[in-house]
């Protein structure tokens, strides 16, 4: 009997009645936690100690689930993925993770991400490249890869995540599961370890919407130690799921949806957005309105430049604490400035150092303005203009990436300069701090692929619903990756 | 000299030491603890840590704006200040660019030197984070961590004062707000004050008001006493009087410079061109915070009497002397002693007369302040009141001060342990009085004479009879009396 596929509420519930015991959970997601290792390499750590809970009334209590390995946890391994932290040890616990454990959840491993957040492949991690369980030979994109493939592989129901450009919402599309990042503020940032400050959010990756909102209602909270938390004590995301969403209004963007501004599309992209129109026609069918709407594309096509810039001139800020004297292995050398190149040339990829490069050069007194400063006004631009739109509409609805997850090799394939910004668009949503939830939504070549839906900040009850409404209308709620070896 | 003329700057750091806790920490801000015990994951930087806006340090910041004349902003917003430094544990500072104004911009402020009002504009003034404390030894260096994260004020001024003399005496009347609005400690002996200080000559001739004319700017960097600033700068105009002569100054590149104490002299660090790029961006952990109005008339209210001001309250309710009423609003702790004492019912003018010669002088020759010296603001109440209620004698009184100021002991303890008690009954004199008429025949016989004088011994017998404790006066009269009856 396999339990960990299963969802939350129906796990309580057996939980309650006795049927099956925290302990029996937690053997199971452990078994199938070193099985999973094996095959996708989804783990830093398994947490093969971990102890059951009592099962309280809280639905959380009692069940496992994973924590991306950017958050800190006291007293276990905490490595970001990162060799600068490859024997880090916090002494203290993230807010998030603290408040679900005051639910009663059991973490029982801490998952692989790429190094510090900072990538988009799920391969740049230093325990090695993480593997879609879908398909060995794909990419479960990132950062968020190893709990992406866990909760895909149905290692537990959940796992937690942080977002920063579409860390979340995008491997959740190429793992076919659910991606959910909230209103920036509402889970408390405390003890995860920053990327790009301004644009970084915590949240969750499971497999239903339902799982999604009783993980983020236990997560939240205001944070006495995170200034940039807010009261959510009236938002009750489970109770909003009531499936009603008629006379929704919907818009999709013209210019990122429509086959026609593609000229060397690739069937893939072909496909998908085919399969993007039938879930508009969901929508539809469930009594929403969903409407084209278009925005200037040289605006659009900024966007990921405006990433690039403020992403990496906030994260080579951000590490500038990393020097290898007060935490991480101390760096050969006899003086401090050598002994602090030495720890941060041998421990950081090249991937990290490049965009702590951009990021300085971004900030260097001559090139802020052109850079920095420009960037920080396109993003007030796209934000504003999102604002309007959610002015009439509940929500922005749009396919994820350009198709399903990508090689493992040769995913350098550079991408048609038009294609860019479909790959890209989710940062929209990191740039105003927007809700946003990605869900399945079918297939392409025999793999997942998923929708997106954005809405206005504060407003995550609503996007939410919508997005619980529609995957009503489809067959993906609790999908388990097909290769049935985790079973 | 006569040719030129001198422009001084100064970019004051004042730690903020009256707040409870840091200022992005809660960490308790008592920098002279036991070394890395008031130590929070922020102050070392820990991954995850996040900085959180300590609200009284902005009141106390807000409040030092409002005293400069500055304009306080619409939003609080801080800064990261981005360099590497073994002090710095998270690779950045936390602070206050002029641009989103900081707490304070574009102030004034008055102050005294050498009896003459001078006026300093202010450029800004801004909140920021302390660095940790380093000391290099040959084995290696210790950091402390107490000091990561206290909240410091840096104040910059116009170049507005032209000598070093008008430097100290801005910094003394900077010191003295700072002590006086409850803000800081402002001792530079324990670091809480440091100085950087920007120095040039121009042509006297010339307007001072258009920085054209202002000559090559040179800044002088971590001088941490008042004698550091004078003496910093006497060198440093002598240096560049000394090459205007040799006709090198215009030669010479913007540059900043280091106080080096040991020598007395200026050490080149760096010019222009190697200036740090410290890439300041928006804190972005921080949200910008609306400063209210009522929250800045609220604050406004509550800043406490100043020196100024107490020092004219001195002179016109307690006619103390103009002079002595400085004295007394010099330093705040003496001041608040002086006060204490005349709430406990002494006289102003004696209390101002004790502190300013004997109190103030004793604890000079100890090298002592006041907040070590044993005697309290009760002893000397105590003490003007024995005088006054002539229990004790003045030339008493000034041994019972010595005294109490050495033990902390009360000087009614002490007047009554050396049986001190000035005696004041007329029949006890009167009988004394009789006895030393009695033993001395011949003393009369030559008062009589016309040696009236002679009183004057007599009443030293009585005098040294009762062991100095005959109140002088009473034994004189008595005396004048008695020897009339004989």
């Amino acid at each position: 009997m396999s339990y960990m596929n299963k969802g939350l509420k129906e796990l309580h519930t057996l939980l309650k009645e006795g049927k099956v015991t925290s302990e029996e959970l937690i053997k199971e997601a452990l078994e199938k936690s070193h099985k999973l290792q094996k095959e996708c390499n989804a783990f830093v750590t398994i947490l093969d100690e971990a102890k059951e809970m009592p099962i309280t009334d809280n639905i959380l209590s009692g069940i496992p689930y994973g924590i991306k390995d950017n958050y800190s946890t006291k007293g276990i391994l905490s490595t970001g993925s990162s060799n600068t932290f490859k024997d880090y040890v916090p002494f203290f616990t993230a807010t998030a993770i603290k408040n679900l454990e005051k639910a009663g959840a059991v973490a029982v491993n801490k998952t692989v991400l790429d190094e510090f957040g900072m990538g988009g492949t799920g391969t740049t991690g230093h325990t090695g490249v993480v593997r879609n369980p879908w398909d060995k030979t794909k990419m479960c994109a990132g950062s968020s890869a190893g709990s992406a493939a866990a909760v895909a592989a149905g290692v537990y129901p959940y796992a937690t995540g942080t977002d920063t450009g579409d860390s979340m919402r995008k491997p959740a599309a190429y793992c076919g599961i659910v991606g959910y990042k909230p209103t920036y503020g509402m889970i408390s940032r405390y003890g995860m370890f920053p990327f790009a400050s301004s644009l970084d959010h915590c949240g969750v990756l499971t497999r239903s919407v339902e799982d999604a909102a009783i993980v983020t209602d236990n997560m939240k909270g205001i944070d006495k130690n995170d200034m940039t938390t807010w009261n959510s004590e009236n938002i009750h995301l489970l109770e909003a799921l009531t499936g009603n969403v008629k006379g929704k209004k919907l818009c999709y963007i013209k210019e990122l949806c429509d086959i026609n501004n593609y000229p060397n599309a690739s069937e893939e992209l072909k496909e998908h957005l085919a399969n993007f129109n039938k879930t508009l026609d969901l929508c539809t069918k469930i009594g929403m309105d969903v409407t084209e709407v278009s925005v200037d594309s040289t605006l659009l096509n900024a966007s990921p430049s405006v990433y690039v810039v403020i992403s990496c001139a906030e994260a080579t800020s951000n590490m500038s604490n990393l020097t290898g004297f007060i935490f991480g292995p101390r760096g050969e050398g006899d003086s401090w400035d050598t002994s602090m190149k030495n720890y941060r040339t041998k421990g950081f990829s090249p991937l990290i150092k490049r965009r702590f490069v951009i990021g300085s050069y971004v900030l260097q007194a001559a090139n802020k303005d052109r850079y920095f400063h420009n960037a920080q006004r396109v993003r007030r631009l796209l934000v504003d203009k999102w604002k309007e739109l959610f002015k009439t509409y509940d929500a922005v609805i749009l396919p994820v990436s350009t198709g399903p997850a990508k090689d493992l090799e040769g995913s350098k394939n550079i991408l048609d300069q038009n294609e860019s910004i479909l790959e890209e668009h989710l940062q929209i949503g990191n740039y105003g701090g927007f809700p946003s939830i990605t869900i399945p939504n079918g297939f392409v070549n025999n793999l997942p692929v998923g929708v997106n839906i954005t809405g206005n900040c504060y407003d995550d009850e609503n996007v939410l619903n919508i997005a619980y409404a529609l995957e009503k209308e489809m067959p993906y709620k609790n999908q388990i990756a097909k290769e049935r070896a985790y079973e | 000299m006569n040719n030129y003329k001198v422009l001084i700057g100064l970019e004051m750091h004042c730690e903020i030491s009256e707040t409870n806790s840091k200022v992005f920490s809660a960490a308790a801000n008592n920098y002279s603890d036991i070394p890395n015990s008031n130590v929070r994951p922020i102050d070392m930087a820990f991954p995850g840590i996040l900085p959180v806006v300590n609200k009284e340090a902005v009141r106390k910041a807000l409040m030092a704006s409002i005293i400069l004349n500055c304009k306080q902003p619409e939003y609080i917003y801080f800064e990261r200040k981005n360099y590497y430094y073994p002090d710095l544990p998270k690779g950045f500072q936390i602070t206050q660019e002029t641009k989103p104004a900081p707490v304070g911009i574009y102030g004034h402020l008055d102050y005294e030197c050498d009896g003459e009002m001078k006026t300093v504009r202010i450029n800004n003034l801004h909140l920021e984070e302390d660095a940790a404390a380093t000391e290099h030894l040959p084995s290696g260096s210790l950091i402390n961590y107490n000091r990561a994260g206290v909240p410091l004020l840096e104040l910059v001024t116009e170049p507005d004062i032209h000598s070093a003399d008008e430097a100290v005496a801005f910094l003394e009347t900077m010191r003295s707000i700072y002590q006086y609005a409850g803000i800081s400690e402002a001792d530079s002996k324990k670091g809480q004050i440091r100085c950087d200080v920007n120095v040039s000559i121009m042509d006297k001739d010339k307007d001072e008001t258009n920085p054209d004319n202002w000559g090559i700017k040179v800044e002088i960097k971590n001088v941490n006493s008042f004698g550091g600033v004078r003496d910093a700068i006497n060198y440093e105009i002598k240096r560049q009087l000394e090459l205007k002569e040799d006709g090198k100054y215009d030669e010479m590149p913007q540059q900043t410079r280091r106080w080096d104490e040991e020598s007395g002299t200026t050490i080149f660090m760096r010019g222009k061109v190697d200036a740090i790029d410290y890439k300041y961006f928006t804190e972005p952990n921080i949200p910008k915070y609306k400063v209210k109005k009522e929250w800045l008339l609220e604050i406004e209210k509550d800043i406490p009497r100043l020196a100024h001001e107490r020092k004219e309250e001195y002179i016109n309710n307690y006619g103390i002397s103009s002079y002595d009423a400085g004295v007394l609003v010099k330093e705040k702790a003496i001041s608040d002693f002086f006060e204490e004492t005349i709430k406990l019912g002494a006289d102003a003018k004696s209390a101002s007369n004790w502190i300013t010669t004997n109190l103030l002088g004793a604890l000079n020759k100890a090298e002592l302040t006041i907040s070590q010296a044993k005697m309290t603001p009760n002893h000397l109440a105590e003490l003007i009141k024995m005088v006054k209620d002539k229990e004790i004698s003045s030339q008493q009184a000034k041994g019972v001060f010595t005294e109490s100021l050495n033990t902390g002991k009360s000087p009614k303890e002490i007047a009554s342990e050396k049986g001190l008690k000035q005696i004041t009954d007329d029949k006890e004199i009167e009988k004394v009085v009789g006895e030393v008429l009695d033993e001395n025949p011949n003393v009369i016989e030559q008062y009589k004479n016309g040696k009236t004088n002679m009183v004057n011994y007599l009443v030293g017998q009585v005098m040294k009879k009762t062991g100095g404790k005959a109140n002088p006066g009473l034994a004189r009269d008595i005396m004048a009396k008695e020897i009339e009856k004989r």
